[in-house]
């Protein structure tokens, strides 16, 4: 299977119905995507699949040819949503961190707080209780 | 393909497939990856019928300017199911096929007496959505088949819909409701049985006059409500009750 990972053609060869999250994970050790429910219901394996936020968990590779897949790899070091969750403490375990910056990624720039509320609704924070992920996506957008 | 290997399960946003393999739920082993076939996503009107393809996921439909202009309510459906990530990759196909009592866009499709279109090697057949279901998880659809499209004939009416859960967002129904007001009232229910219902007699009752307290009795009598894991039988009941009353009150002429 090929796919575009993080702006690169990539090739791999695990199993059609292997789960994108562990083959990123596992054969591309791109560990910044985390596993936290396994059956999309908590976000934190969001990647964006051709610039839409998807679980990744549920995708099979079989799915992905010719794809265009965006980790939190690829926004690399200094991106200023990851600026915006250090300064505004968006993060405490961080486990649904990458999760929430690919999504708010997607949503574009400046989204209006309904738009905010509703596009994150399937990325679930147990930490923060969400009002810093709301700033930092707000000052970062 | 599908004729000739018939225990091929047909796969499109495979937003199901993992947690029912997970949950020994799936009986099937091997799949046909439809993701990748522009031809099933088209959403055109056909003369005054609306085509859905039947791969046209729920983001699809919320963005659609044709569904928002014709089919409102299922707009506000694909909106409550999962979260942004779901609905990116969900398909009414899926939604359909699935065959979920629970399934949010069914009621919707119920309620406008919509047309399930199957493909095939042997040609195209057209099925009333209104009798695609035979049980529990089990629709008219052959192994050989496709679901190709979902038509929907011009809608007259104010158009309603509510989805009753744990939460707003990532939660399986409770309850849920869509309704037609205009000439001729349509309702439709899910999760209050083993498949989707329209509710003949409390259809009736409401054209020809009843109080709404009577149309809301006709209704108990029209669905075999259950315990399960999300709710128990009486709150259904109860909650399904009142859905009617909010159809009746939201759509009544002002």
């Amino acid at each position: 299977m090929r796919f575009i990972l993080n702006g690169e053609e990539r090739e791999v060869r695990s199993a059609p119905l292997a789960r994108l999250l562990d083959v990123l994970r596992e054969e591309c050790g791109l560990t910044g995507t985390k596993e936290g429910c396994g059956e999309g219901e908590c976000g934190a394996c969001t990647v964006l699949l051709d610039g839409a936020a998807v679980c990744s968990c549920l995708v099979p590779l079989a799915q992905t040819e010719g794809a265009v897949v965006t980790t939190i790899e690829g926004l690399g070091d200094d991106h200023p949503l990851q600026r915006a969750f250090m300064d505004e403490v968006g993060a405490q375990c961080g486990i649904c961190t990458p999760g929430m910056i690919l999504t708010a990624l997607s949503l574009g720039p400046r989204p209006s707080p309904a738009k905010l509320r509703q596009g994150l609704a399937g990325n679930l924070c147990r930490c923060t209780g969400y009002e810093a992920i709301y700033r930092a996506i707000r000052a970062a957008t | 393909m599908l004729r000739d290997e018939q225990s091929l399960v047909p796969l499109a946003g495979a937003t199901d497939l993992y947690v029912s393999l997970n949950a020994g739920t799936l009986e099937g082993r091997r799949f046909l990856n439809l993701w990748s076939l522009p031809s099933l996503r088209r959403i055109v009107l056909q003369g005054d019928t609306l085509s859905i393809g039947a791969l046209a996921t729920y983001s699809a439909l919320i963005t659609s300017r044709l569904v928002r202009a014709r089919l409102p309510m299922l707009v506000q459906a694909s909106r409550q199911v999962g979260g942004l990530q779901i609905q990116n990759r969900g398909t009414i196909g899926g939604n359909v096929a699935n065959a979920s009592p629970a399934g949010d866009t069914l009621p919707v499709l119920a309620a406008v007496d919509a047309i399930v279109v199957l493909g095939s090697a042997d040609g195209e057949r057209r099925v009333p959505f209104n009798g695609f279901y035979t049980g529990y998880r089990r629709t008219v659809r052959r192994p050989d088949e496709l679901i190709t499209a979902i038509e929907v004939p011009a809608v007259g009416g104010a158009q309603w819909f509510r989805k009753v859960g744990t939460r707003a967002a990532q939660a399986i129904s409770k309850v849920v409701m869509a309704g037609v007001r205009g000439g001729a009232p349509r309702v439709a229910l899910g999760s209050v049985a083993p498949v989707v219902l329209r509710l003949p007699g409390t259809e009736a009752a409401l054209a020809d006059g009843a109080t709404i307290d009577e149309a809301v009795r006709t209704l108990e009598t029209e669905i075999a409500p259950i315990d399960d894991l999300r709710s128990t039988a009486e709150y259904r009941r109860r909650v399904a009750g009142n859905l009617l009353r909010r159809f009746w009150a939201d759509t009544a002429p002002a």
